[in-house]
């Protein structure tokens, strides 16, 4: 019966623990329509996630896309299919490398940033400090976050995505040598809205997965300095893992709107 | 859900019954304070003097009992429905729970901020006032984390007080100051009291805080309300449990 009872419990804390998300993200979405949005610290929040988030984000996709471009020209070469590395990267890039390898690295620097930071007012009861100023502190932390997440996200993926195609053309055209029209001609025949709409979408909601889950392990922060060294790893590793999960219930959906190829 | 108390009761505590962890620490305490009153509440470390005090704002809600506040019965209220009885209260907390990544004045602003006011010049001129009633003028531009724990509970103290409330709420105000800081704070409740008629409710342990500035005292004990009474009756009680209190005695082996 033990094994039983252990999946049985399992099944019941993810369950409850989704239940919490739901419920802070209802929250969230009457901070939104029913309290004050405070402007001042979405642009403030926008600078944290999205601005100083860049470099990461940068050096991610460039040496993705370097290093794709590198293996899928190796494999192709072989075939005299060079010019087809070009869609290859550009919509491998756009439908789930870009989003995906931008998010878990946003999970990783902004995640863990949100989920210590709303950790640390937990225990040192600032949280209580906003709520006895009739200041409620979804509206004051979560929502600009989840703000400034809508808005930086899908700019953070684009980027991402940019700089890895272009890592692999420079790579391709200007050090393995293949031809530049052909490449370019390629890839934009096989890259298409659908392929944009898709990675866009995927980091927008990647970006939501990321503050719900940061944001929920925060406020639940117990226990002094462990707890919230607890509550931070928690929230980078849940966050990951959701957006790998995530992302595979995404591409069966969006596929039937923006299926792949022509 | 609406009853009626008393006009002259700020807040209504009856059968209040908490527990934590599995230990109840709460055991149906009631207690009244009245309007402009000081009221001490004294009790042991960890006896849930603390806990009480978080009920009285909705920071805590009872397993069983209820707190009125005015007319409006605030147990069992959802976290927005609070927000209208604590506009009116203010709470300082034990270690002030200062906002870190704001300034002092920021901290200060803080609560006039949110409650809409959007000049500035009349936001600096109220944070100089607080700041000056606590003894802090021209630390405006300190981080929190660079004052002291007397400064942190004074710059904590001046943001509860910005928008003037009507009742105040202190978790162990003077702890950790030195003896004249912990009596100009006492000093402040009193004169706050006079003044403007604020309602103060005061958790400590300190007796000579308590009678510089009680009206009224209560004893928690065992998770109830073991004593109530005025500072003259706390002194001339012979009950052994409070004549330990008051005089410090431990029973404990030297």
């Amino acid at each position: 019966m033990a094994p039983a009872r252990y999946v049985g419990d399992l099944i019941f804390s993810f369950a409850r623990y989704l239940g919490d998300l739901a419920l802070l993200a209802g929250e969230t979405m009457r901070g939104i329509f029913h309290g004050e949005v405070r402007p001042q610290l979405v642009v403030q929040q926008i600078y944290e996630v999205g601005f100083r988030s860049q470099l990461v984000v940068l050096i991610t996709g460039a040496f993705t896309g370097a290093v794709f471009a590198t293996q899928t020209y190796f494999q192709f070469h072989r075939l005299q299919m060079d010019t087809a590395v070009g869609p290859v990267v550009s919509v491998s890039m756009f439908r789930e490398l870009g989003p995906v390898l931008c998010g878990l690295m946003v999970a990783g620097r902004v995640g863990a940033a949100m989920s210590a930071e709303l950790g640390t007012m937990k225990v040192t009861e600032q949280l209580d400090a906003l709520r006895a100023l009739a200041v409620h502190p979804v509206d004051y932390l979560v929502v600009p976050r989840f703000l400034a997440m809508l808005v930086s996200m899908p700019l953070l993926v684009a980027e991402c995505i940019g700089v890895g195609i272009l890592a692999a053309y420079l790579l391709t055209t200007q050090i393995l040598g293949v031809s530049e029209t052909y490449y370019v001609h390629n890839m934009l025949h096989f890259t298409g809205g659908r392929d944009v709409a898709m990675g866009l979408i995927k980091g927008m909601v990647f970006g939501v997965v990321i503050v719900f889950v940061s944001c929920h392990q925060g406020l639940n922060a117990r226990e002094g300095a462990v707890g919230v060294g607890r509550a931070t790893t928690e929230a980078v590793v849940i966050g990951s893992l959701f957006i790998l999960v995530v992302n595979f219930f995404l591409t069966m959906t969006l596929n039937i709107f923006f299926p792949a190829g022509k | 859900m609406t009853e009626h108390a008393h006009p002259s009761e700020v807040i209504t505590v009856d059968n209040l019954v908490q527990t934590i962890g599995g230990q109840e620490i709460l055991r149906g305490f009631s207690l009244k304070v009245y309007q402009g009153e000081t009221l001490v509440l004294l009790g042991r470390s960890g006896g849930g003097k603390s806990v009480f005090l978080r009920h009285l704002i909705g920071l805590m809600q009872p397993v069983s009992g209820t707190v009125t506040v005015g007319q409006e019965v605030i147990s069992g209220l959802q976290e927005r429905e609070l927000a209208k009885v604590r506009r009116s209260m203010g709470m300082l907390f034990q270690n002030g729970a200062l906002f870190d990544s704001l300034t002092v004045a920021d901290n200060v602003a803080f609560p006039l901020r949110e409650r809409g006011e959007t000049d500035e010049t009349i936001v600096t001129a109220k944070v100089e006032e607080a700041l000056q009633m606590v003894d802090l003028a021209g630390h405006e531009a300190k981080m929190p984390v660079n004052l002291s724990g007397g400064m942190r509970k004074r710059v904590a103290l001046a943001r509860a007080l910005v928008n003037q409330p009507r009742c105040m709420l202190y978790d162990e105000p003077t702890a950790g100051l030195d003896p004249i800081v912990a009596d100009s704070i006492d000093l402040l409740i009193r004169r706050l009291q006079r003044k403007l008629g604020v309602t103060s409710i005061v958790v400590t342990h300190d007796m000579k805080s308590t009678f510089t500035i009680a009206d009224h005292v209560a004893l928690l004990h065992e998770g109830r309300c073991y004593f109530y009474g005025t500072c003259d009756q706390l002194r001339a009680s012979t009950d052994p449990v409070i004549r330990d209190f008051v005089e410090g005695r431990s029973h404990d082996e030297p």
